[in-house]
């Protein structure tokens, strides 16, 4: 026993084995990618930049039930609602305040109609706080140009909630 | 006019070794970033210009443009000159390492001494620089590396001597030359061993970086550095480490010369071999930064002192008994 270990530190064994599969392991697949122009996989629950969607008429979904503002633990929703000519119940400003959101997506969760949900973009950073105070303007336009994505997420995760 | 004439032609050649030694100590910060990400399966620097080569540009220029930040309290004549010297004399040792029969600066027949004496005034740049910035961790970083470069120039001096022994002369060609039949890692391999730890030791890598251990000291001697001064010590760093690689590479690796001297290997130009060599003592170097933690302090000296210094001693001892008993030491003066 002590012998052996003699041997192996003279000849700093565990020393090249390690050095050998330092080697071996430069050669292996690499973990990290290309960020900016390549981009990992999400699930389809993820919870990103908020959206808020339409009906296929194009017709807004939220009612303005105010659920969403009630539930969400950071208070970073702000809703106003009205009754307009036909009669329904919408909203004439809905603010998300993005600072102070905590993105847990109780929000989407306590909707009702599926008009307040979370799409899968993460890169909305800015250079000024005022460009993170989102009004109702702005979350309708993320629900236009994301609605593709969002209503396959929606349809994926479907079966699990 | 005769005067003026030298003049030009010298900073003319050190013009030439100057600037293919920063450049390729840039592309040697980046290969080493490549080398330790690689083995972390990771990408490594890979954005800046073709395989990201111009990533250590980017970042002098981005050091460039940095304040400089003087402590108030250090001493700002040497604080200044601290990285001054260190870049300097990391620069100035490549005057006399050969890279062909006729390729060198200058050729001195004291070649393997003035190099010895250069990479231990080395750590004069450290030690002007952890003092001058009169702040704890600076100044033990400094203390630490004192003591670490001192006790393993020992072992590397000694290790020089086993060389010299085998070659009998001074001169850096002539030790390249000796070993046209026979490298010296053949018949002194423990040594090269020996002496590639001590080089790691010397300029201060992991698994040695005590004076820069990041989780104790902040990072030691540099900790109150900024901007391009903080960069002149880390082109002087790596300047050392390829010098120590083309040291090893003289001593050992048998400098220009090919490994056979037949035909594929030997049409192959000297320089291209002598650069290959450094390349190849510098991954092994990139390789152990990223395989081995770091050593404790008194673990350190221990190695230094009682295992590698009595070790390379007692090689001494064995390669002069061979020498003399088969009667092949190449000077006789008694």
């Amino acid at each position: 026993m002590k012998i052996s270990r003699f041997l192996k530190t003279i000849f700093l064994l565990e020393f090249v084995s390690g050095l050998l599969i330092a080697t071996r392991e430069m050669f292996r697949p690499k973990k990290t990618i290309n960020y900016p122009y390549e981009k990992g996989s999400l699930s389809p629950r993820f919870r990103g930049e908020h959206a808020l969607r339409r009906y296929p008429s194009g017709e807004e979904r939220c009612i303005a039930c105010k659920l969403c503002e009630a539930v969400c633990p950071a208070q970073a929703i702000t809703i106003e609602s009205t009754e307009r000519d036909d009669g329904s119940r919408k909203t004439t400003r809905y603010d998300i305040d993005m600072l102070k959101c905590i993105y847990c997506g109780l929000c989407q969760e306590s909707c009702p109609v599926e008009a307040i949900v979370q799409g899968p973009n993460f890169e909305f950073s800015t250079e000024t706080r005022e460009e993170l105070y989102y009004n109702k303007e702005k979350l309708m336009d993320n629900g236009d140009r994301w609605e593709d994505v969002l209503a396959k997420n929606i349809r994926l995760d479907k079966p699990y909630r | 006019m005769e005067y003026l004439n030298i003049i030009i032609i010298e900073l003319y050649k050190i013009t030439f070794v100057l600037i293919p030694v920063l450049v390729s100590v840039a592309l040697v910060v980046w290969l080493d970033r490549r080398i330790w990400g690689a083995v972390q399966k990771r990408k490594g620097p890979n954005v800046v210009g073709p395989f990201g080569l111009l990533q250590t540009v980017a970042d002098a220029l981005k050091y460039i443009f940095k304040e400089i930040i003087i402590p108030a309290s250090s001493n700002k004549v040497i604080f200044v000159l601290a990285p001054v010297v260190t870049m300097t004399l990391a620069l100035v040792a490549w005057a006399v390492i050969p890279f062909d029969n006729e390729l060198v600066l200058a050729n001195i027949n004291v070649g393997i001494l003035y190099l010895f004496a250069v990479s231990s005034l080395g750590v004069y740049g450290i030690i002007m620089g952890g003092w001058a910035s009169n702040s704890k961790y600076p100044f033990l970083g400094a203390i630490r590396s004192a003591a670490q470069m001192v006790s393993y120039e020992v072992s590397i001096g000694i290790i020089i001597i086993n060389v010299l022994l085998c070659v009998g002369s001074l001169n850096l060609i002539d030790i390249v030359n000796a070993q046209k039949n026979l490298w010296f890692v053949v018949p002194l391999f423990p040594m090269f061993v020996v002496f590639f730890i001590s080089a790691l030791a010397e300029t201060n890598r992991p698994p040695f970086d005590l004076p820069e251990a990041e989780a104790e000291l902040v990072s030691g001697y540099q900790t109150e550095y900024s901007g391009m001064m903080y960069a002149m010590f880390w082109l002087g760093e790596y300047a050392n480490i390829l010098l120590m690689c083309a040291m090893g590479a003289i001593l050992f690796l048998g400098g220009w010369l090919p490994p056979f001297d037949i035909f594929p290997f030997n049409s192959l130009p000297g320089p291209l071999w002598m650069i290959l060599k450094i390349l190849f003592l510098f991954f092994l170097f990139g390789l152990i930064k990223a395989i081995v933690p770091r050593y404790r302090y008194d673990q350190l000296m221990r190695l230094g002192w009682k295992i590698l210094l009595p070790f390379s001693l007692f090689y001494v001892v064995l390669t002069a008994s061979y020498l003399f008993y088969f009667d092949k030491l190449p000077i006789r003066t008694f």
